[in-house]
């Protein structure tokens, strides 16, 4: 079998009981392995360049704080011929950009009650001219999905387009945060399970 | 040229937490269904979601939807060991509440309905939030989730020890954190891409 993004990350070798149990899940196994190949090495890059996708990667993974998932797209984006600045430029945003989630809004009626505020990310000017104003645009948007998606609406949608998104374009990049969104959390949770055996 | 963004049609927003049935309105154009090829219904996977503007949005994407739906669907449909259905609702669900994502946690609510029997349980969890007490059992599933959804994750060696205290066994709790990071990335599509809707009154 190929090598699988998921176990990799997480430790899982072949012939472990955790390797057994994943297998078990073969179908979500081997297609959260073909939604990661779909979403960096896409059949078109019209709408969303690999290096794109591959420096939104690295910016989730700097919000999640998970060293292994850091290295992982650090070295993606180094090999995807980065420009050399965006290394520091995204830890930069990252940095500025970090907090806990999930926040947000409810519509306004009896969840109300359970609005919880929290920054709305803006990128600095800086950043913002090294990296272009599209991909500035998509981690603005790329923080609001990980931290408080409930916050989402046509607004943000507007701000891509503005930057030079198509809605193609769009649906890509939240695929992309959301699934990075699942796998980050497979991998931790994995991770927690194989270090305390039964 | 520039696509645009949709303004929703007049419509009933729901502002509860439901297991109701409810309509997903698009904030960007679905491809038309007379569109759709080949490739496109590849994506779709069952045919019949052509009618459905969610994933009419997502398959512009068709290889990315394909291999999305097929995760979910072995994550919460296949038989074989692990957690029963119910309880992977039960995470999903739950996932969903802690997020915020009142259309998912409709859907999922019915299903941990379902197949618990558990109604009032399901109903405390959408009322009044994952800090509810349900029973020891279903207490570590939720427990679980949050912890899981937190960023950072705060999930650890304690969650893992509650879920096996309540009888969980290893592909149980491995299909937990399956169940509940995956409704991380399907909550994330359902809130951003589109808003809920109370269906209209026939």
């Amino acid at each position: 079998m190929m090598s699988d993004v998921i176990d990799t990350l997480a430790g899982i070798e072949p012939g472990s009981p955790l390797e057994a149990i994943r297998n078990g899940r073969l179908q979500a196994r081997t297609h959260a392995q073909a939604s990661y190949d779909s979403l960096f090495k896409p059949l078109s890059e019209a709408d969303a360049s690999t290096l794109e996708r591959i420096a939104i990667a690295c910016f989730v993974a700097g919000l999640h704080g998970r060293p292994e998932m850091e290295a992982f797209y650090g070295t993606a984006l180094a090999e995807a011929g980065a420009p050399a600045a965006w290394k520091g430029v995204i830890a930069a945003a990252v940095k500025a950009a970090k907090g806990q989630g999930p926040y947000g809004h409810y519509p306004k009626g009896p969840l109300s009650a359970e609005d919880k505020a929290g920054p709305v990310f803006k990128i600095d000017a800086a950043e913002r001219s090294a990296l272009g104003a599209r991909l500035a645009a998509a981690f603005e948007h790329t923080h609001m999905l990980v931290f408080h998606p409930r916050d989402a609406a046509p607004t943000y949608l507007q701000m891509l387009v503005d930057a030079g998104w198509s809605a193609t374009g769009i649906v890509v990049i939240s695929q992309l945060v959301a699934f990075l969104s699942y796998q980050i959390r497979v991998v931790a949770g994995l991770r927690v399970l194989k270090a305390r055996p039964a | 040229m520039t696509d645009k963004v949709l303004i929703v049609p007049l419509h009933v927003e729901p502002v509860v937490f439901t297991r109701d049935m409810l309509d997903w309105l698009p904030w960007l154009e679905p491809m038309a269904e007379q569109d759709l090829t080949a490739r496109h219904m590849a994506g779709l996977v069952d045919a019949a979601r052509a009618k459905s503007a969610y994933f009419r949005l997502l398959v512009r994407d068709p290889e990315v939807l394909e291999h999305r739906t097929k995760t979910d669907k072995d994550i919460f449909y296949n038989p074989e060991a692990g957690l029963p259905r119910a309880e992977r609702e039960l995470a999903a669900a739950a996932t969903s509440r802690f997020n915020g994502c009142i259309y998912c946690a409709s859907v999922h609510a019915r299903f941990a309905a379902t197949y618990s029997k558990r109604v009032e349980d399901v109903d405390r969890l959408l009322d009044k939030g994952v800090g509810t007490d349900l029973d020891a059992r279903w207490n570590a599933i939720v427990a679980a989730s949050v912890a899981l959804t937190s960023t950072p994750i705060t999930f650890g060696p304690e969650h893992v020890d509650a879920l096996r205290k309540v009888g969980l066994d290893e592909a149980s709790i491995v299909d937990v954190i399956n169940a509940a990071s995956f409704f991380n990335w399907a909550n994330r599509l359902m809130l951003s891409l589109g808003e809920p809707a109370a269906p209209e009154k026939a």
